[in-house]
């Protein structure tokens, strides 16, 4: 199968930018985009993914001139003779639905597919378009459960307690063949009432609500739709929170395609009378059994008496095999990068030792030194004498002295370890000095910063104070 | 098809437990509302015949088949006539299926009917609630089996009400029973009832669910497409629950709904839902006269014409689903279409058409009439040339030559309809006059459409008399009578109900006019509309127009806790004046939070401004003397107001609320705040923690905010230190 270029899709990335949530990880030079997932930009995973599914023309927009710099350069490095990328800067903190509404005029295909950049996971892009293509939906939305933390893998230590907290995934509606998206709201943002519309249940006469999805903030849009919904409302900021959402609860009393737009990409142009006329016999054609919204826009009894224009939200519900997380906390930072070296290791495209563990060959190790399964090891880091590292991924060129203990930890690029120092649920960023006998647990530590002999922190977050 | 068999342990325990107990059920013969007016003036509801039989006695037999042993009916509107009929009928004499009756005068609804029984203790373990116009012959075993395990895990699981999937069209209720649409939540797995709406309180678009349903349930189904059958499969804590509650009347409105809300007490409901058997409530005309017609295609087999399932005549089934009792006058040119019954000793003259309906014994047709999905009970007289279409004839009716019923109209006993009268779409005509509204003060009550009352003992007592002064009266009421229904008619035609001809559609026998259909699903897109258009300028996040919608509701919150807080203020007080025990003041504020739908949060806080008002109010003439007020007061009732404070959370409201009475409407206390907290420590109303969390609250509001936390921050240190110090 050759899904998404074959089908006239346009794909376009979201990559953010300097991500408030993401505080010290992130800093000028090093935008969200770039974060280290297993010592690999986490945006490498979402390029991969496509790349692997036979997309090779690409947008990738980036929030902010400077990030979308470091961005434009890293990609054109790794991806040339491979991806066809276009870069798009855009003002930073214009929102999802901002930075497509910026890039308004260089969408052209019959459909978007928007793929959020932070996206690390192995559901073929190409199944969400054919969802799409299936149902002639306005939007089809991925949905993951909520992410595999390894609660399978044995050894996996604790952090995580967090447990399931409906709060933190979304409150979703679906018709019983789970097909459809009849309600969408983000837990968190629900204050006491879910509330479901009664149209829609009647129409439907029954739906499923569920905690246990995460909109996995991939989508394919109709673009025509998509635009109109862009430029009528200008109010809306994020594809998740207004776009999908107003999508969502119009779909039996849609307001689009009202300026016949979408007719001239059929070929065919139709107005809404016709439209419901033709209905029965497509129906016939397309499928077996009509949806619910083709059966509520023919009316009662199936006569046209009352016309209704109705468009579908579809979604694709991926397997529950299929790993997928998005990397938008510092918790989902150290999970991803746990799971993508564990649980998820296929995704890391490492061919990994008979110890379950990368080791790079230029690595050196002293004596009595052991690095556990499920760790990488970059290239040039040098470990001294009877150090031990266990579920944890340490960077390139770093200098770590002896008797030092790595645990389920994120150690980045050209950091500096004392020796005997203690490390564990920790990120340490990149040019990080730790001097001796430092002790961090549940700490991140901003790049550049300096921890002095014999500190010891729990979780903290440690940064240099931002210049001006 | 009800293969049991027990495969493991716990299922042949719960069998031996069926065995133990006999299986009983509570049949209310009273459904506690006005619906089948003006026939049921004269007679109650559950004798009306269903298809030649009265509905009891469908009931009755599907009990009796699905292995209940014991059957207690509640009769309270017409009660001697329904005891009557039982005592002639062979339901006392069955072997393994004892019948008693219940009677009451004064209950006017299911939860009086409820607390009745109860007091009766006659009730010993599970049951089954059902109301004497059941239509069903679903087997309960399984739903037995089922409601018994859940019961042995879960000592709350006290109710399993049964469920039917209905027609897959967003207005199945509306067209095929009459009722109003339903909305269910069911937790898909457990098959717990989450949510009930059987009636749209206000025409809201949306449902609103507590987001505290997705905490304990992963997945929660939302249905439309359910009916309720009023089957319901109880614990005997349900009587108890109705005998503590004396506020609740309705078993769907009230009970249902009250557990449902109430997160307290942690009552569950399930549900069971059939799909090969069939279960139906006859609620209405309108339902009347869908299972009407289920009985005569069968649905209900073996509760069907043609099979003697208790004394009703050998009826036999011909061609085409038209049924034939043994002797039936019937002329060669008569023609009967399909789906009709045609009672024991009825004639029909020449050249009459019948189709779709159901006629009684005894029964005088003429020539040339035409009767089209009517229902027309025993010794019915038609005349020649009389026309009927889709009405309800009752028993010694008289219809003259040509005479007219148009769609939906019903004729109680004996009317006598005059030559040539038409009588208009809707309308009722009965020999009793309509009720004058204020006979029924009481009704205004629970008159809110569906649970009126009959069972006045006014208005129960009529027919008795009736009886009796028949003769005299018949003379002086066709006189006046006799002009509303034609030359020679005897009858009153009873003037709409509130909602005139826009309601009587709704429960009518007759089909709802296209019109109307359309007009239903455009209600319900509209409604649509509304909730849609606010959304549309700028929904801040998924959900819809939170603003908007929620202005309202707030506003409403705030005077229903206003009013909660005078009456609970009106409560105290009495309860201090007439000395009235502890647990009765408890009992009250508990239905008083039930009936505004609040927290006991805000039930301590109510309680604690009666007392501290009731304190300010006692004449003082020193802030002092204020302080001691308090302290009698609350030294007096604390046991009471402790009753309430049962977490941190409660505790933290008393000191918010004492804030603001500080702040607003009582500004003596506002220099004795420090005081009255030390108090209220010092009789341990309040515990150090709410003090200290109260503090910390505080610590982020506003500068102006903070008035009394500095009051209190001498206090609040000496806490602190108190606590380190015990550390």
């Amino acid at each position: 199968m050759e899904p998404a270029r074959g089908m006239d899709f346009q794909v376009v990335v979201l990559a953010g930018g300097f991500s408030k949530s993401l505080v010290p990880l992130v800093s000028k030079e090093v935008p969200k985009a770039l974060l280290p997932v297993a010592n690999r930009p986490v945006l490498s995973y979402v390029l991969n993914l496509l790349e692997q599914n036979n997309v090779t023309d690409l947008i990738v927009v980036v929030e902010g001139e400077t990030a979308a710099l470091s961005a434009s350069s890293w990609i054109s490095k790794t991806y040339i003779d491979r991806l066809h990328v276009e870069v798009a800067a855009v003002p930073e903190d214009v929102g999802t639905a901002g930075a497509l509404r910026a890039i308004d005029h260089r969408l052209t295909a019959k459909d978007i597919l928007v793929v959020s950049g932070d996206l690390v996971c192995d559901v073929p892009p190409g199944a969400v378009a054919a969802a799409h293509r299936r149902h002639d939906a306005v939007v089809t939305a991925l949905l993951c459960s909520a992410p595999v933390s390894g609660p399978s893998d044995s050894g996996s230590s604790g952090a995580k307690d967090k447990a399931k907290k409906p709060g933190r995934y979304n409150i979703i509606a679906l018709d019983p063949t789970k097909q459809f998206l009849l309600h969408i709201a983000a837990g968190a943002e629900v204050e006491k009432d879910i509330r479901v519309q009664k149209s829609i249940l009647r129409a439907v006469s029954q739906m499923e609500i569920r905690s246990d999805l995460m909109d996995a903030h991939m989508y394919a849009f109709k673009r025509s739709v998509l635009q109109d919904v862009l430029n009528q409302k200008e109010t809306f900021q994020s594809l998740r929170r207004d776009v999908l959402p107003y999508l969502v609860r119009s779909q039996l009393r849609s307001e689009l395609m009202s300026n016949g737009v979408q007719s001239d990409e059929n070929g065919n142009s139709k107005d809404a009378m016709q439209n419901s006329k033709i209905l029965p016999s497509q129906l016939l054609a397309n499928e077996s059994t009509p949806s619910f919204h083709e059966l509520y826009a023919l009316g009662p009894d199936g006569s046209a008496s009352i016309t209704r224009k109705t468009h579908k939200c579809c979604v694709y519900i991926a397997n529950k095999s299929n790993y997928c997380a998005r990397l938008n906390s510092i918790q989902a930072f150290s999970d991803i990068n746990r799971d993508v070296v564990g649980v998820a290791n296929h995704l890391s495209g490492y061919s990994f030792s008979a110890q379950n563990n990368i080791i790079h060959p230029s690595a050196v190790l002293g004596s009595k030194t052991t690095v556990g399964p499920q760790c990488v090891l970059g290239d040039g880091s040098q470990m001294g004498d009877k150090c031990s590292v266990k579920k944890s991924v340490i960077g390139r060129h770093c200098r770590i002295g002896s008797n030092v203990k790595v645990v389920s930890s994120v150690i980045m690029d050209h950091v500096t370890i004392g020796d005997g120092c203690s490390i564990q649920g920790s990120v340490i960023c990149s040019n990080v000095q730790l001097q001796e006998r430092v002790i961090l647990k549940d700490c991140q530590v901003g790049a550049g910063f300096v921890v002095t002999a014999g500190s010891e922190y729990k979780a903290e977050s440690l940064a240099k104070k931002e210049r001006p | 098809m009800v293969a049991k068999k027990g495969g493991n342990r716990g299922g042949e325990d719960a069998e031996e437990e069926l065995k133990r107990e006999p299986l009983q059920a509570i049949l209310l013969a009273d459904s506690f509302a006005t619906k089948f007016r003006p026939i049921t003036l004269e007679r109650p509801k559950v004798l009306l015949p269903l298809v030649n039989v009265p509905m009891i006695d469908y009931t009755l037999a599907w009990l009796e088949s699905a292995g209940v042993e014991e059957v207690f009916v509640f009769c309270c509107a017409h009660s001697k006539q329904v005891m009557d009929y039982l005592k002639n009928s062979k339901w006392f004499a069955q072997p393994n299926f004892a019948v008693s009756t219940i009677e009451s005068h004064n209950s006017i609804s299911a939860g009086d009917a409820l607390r009745l029984i109860y007091e009766r203790h006659v009730i010993s373990g599970d049951f089954i609630l059902v109301t004497g116009d059941t239509v069903s012959n679903m087997p309960l075993t399984q739903a037995l089996k089922e409601h018994k395990e859940r019961r042995r895990k879960d000592n709350n699981a006290v109710m399993t009400i049964v469920i039917k999937q209905s027609k897959p069209s967003s207005i199945t209720n509306q067209s095929r029973l009459g009722t109003e649409e339903l909305f269910m939540a069911i937790d898909p797995d457990k098959k717990q009832l989450l949510y009930y709406e059987d009636k749209a309180d206000d025409h809201k678009g949306t449902i609103s669910l507590d987001k505290a349903l997705l905490m304990d349930n992963a997945s929660i189904s939302l249905h439309n497409d359910k009916q309720d059958c009023y089957i319901d499969i109880c614990s005997p804590e349900v009587l108890s629950l109705f005998t503590d509650n004396f506020d609740y009347q309705h078993l769907r409105r009230h009970f249902v709904k009250g557990l449902l809300l109430d997160d307290i007490m942690g009552y569950k409901i399930f549900t069971h839902e059939i799909h090969s058997s069939y279960a139906a409530r006859i609620d209405n005309y309108r339902s009347y006269d869908t299972i009407s017609k289920d009985i005569i295609q069968r649905w209900t087999y073996p509760l069907v014409p043609d099979v003697q399932f208790f004394g009703n005549c050998a009826t036999k089934l011909e061609r085409r689903g038209m049924y034939r009792a043994s002797e039936v006058g019937l002329s060669r040119s008569a023609q009967i279409g399909p789906f009709t019954v045609i009672g024991n000793g009825t004639s029909i003259g020449s050249n009459t058409e019948i189709s779709d309906s159901v006629v009684g014994e005894d029964c005088v047709i003429g020539s040339n009439v035409s009767i089209e999905g009517c229902y027309i009970w025993n010794n019915v007289t038609v005349e020649d040339g009389c026309k009927l279409k889709h009405a309800i004839v009752c028993d010694g009716v008289i219809m003259k030559s040509g005479a007219v019923l148009e769609p939906g109209a019903v004729l109680s006993f004996k009317v006598v309809v005059g030559q040539q009268f038409i009588v208009p779409a809707y309308s009722k005509v009965s020999l009793l006059q309509q009720p004058v509204k204020q006979d029924s003060d009481e009704e205004l009550e629970y008159a809110d459409n569906s649970s009126g009352i009959i069972g006045i003992p006014s208005i129960s007592s009529i027919p008795e008399k009736l009886n009796d002064q028949f003769s005299t009266k018949l003379s002086d009421s066709q006189r006046r009578a006799g002009s509303e229904v034609g030359d020679g008619g005897v009858g009153f035609i009873w003037s709409l109900g509130e909602g005139g001809h826009e309601e009587e559609w709704r429960h009518s026998v007759a089909p709802i006019p296209a019109d109307r259909l359309v007009e239903i699903i455009k209600t319900a897109t509209d409604a649509l509309e509304i909730s849609n258009q606010d959304g549309n300028f700028l929904p801040p996040s998924g959900e819809l127009e939170p603003d908007s919608v929620d202005n309202d509701s707030d506003e409403d919150a705030r005077d229903d806790y206003s009013y909660f807080e005078k009456e609970v203020e009106a409560t105290f007080l009495r309860a201090v004046h007439e000395n009235v025990k502890e647990d009765h003041i408890i009992l009250e504020v508990n239905s008083l939070r039930l009936s505004y739908n609040l927290t006991s949060t805000d039930c301590a806080g109510a309680l604690f401004y009666s007392m501290m008002k009731l304190a300010s109010d006692t004449p003082h003439d020193t802030p002092g003397e204020l302080v001691k007020n308090v302290a009698t007061v609350i030294t007096k009732w604390k046991k009471l107001l402790k009753d309430y404070l049962t977490s941190i959370d409660e505790e933290i409201e008393v000191i918010l609320k004492f804030e603001e009475m500080c702040l607003e409407s009582t500004k003596e206390y506002t220099p004795l705040f420090v005081q009255v907290l030390h108090l209220l420590y010092n009789e341990d109303v309040i515990q150090e923690k709410s003090i200290l969390d109260w503090a910390s609250e505080k610590e982020e509001a506003e500068e102006s905010d903070k008035l009394f936390l500095k009051q209190a921050e001498k206090f609040i240190q000496w806490l602190n230190e108190a606590s380190e110090e015990e550390d």
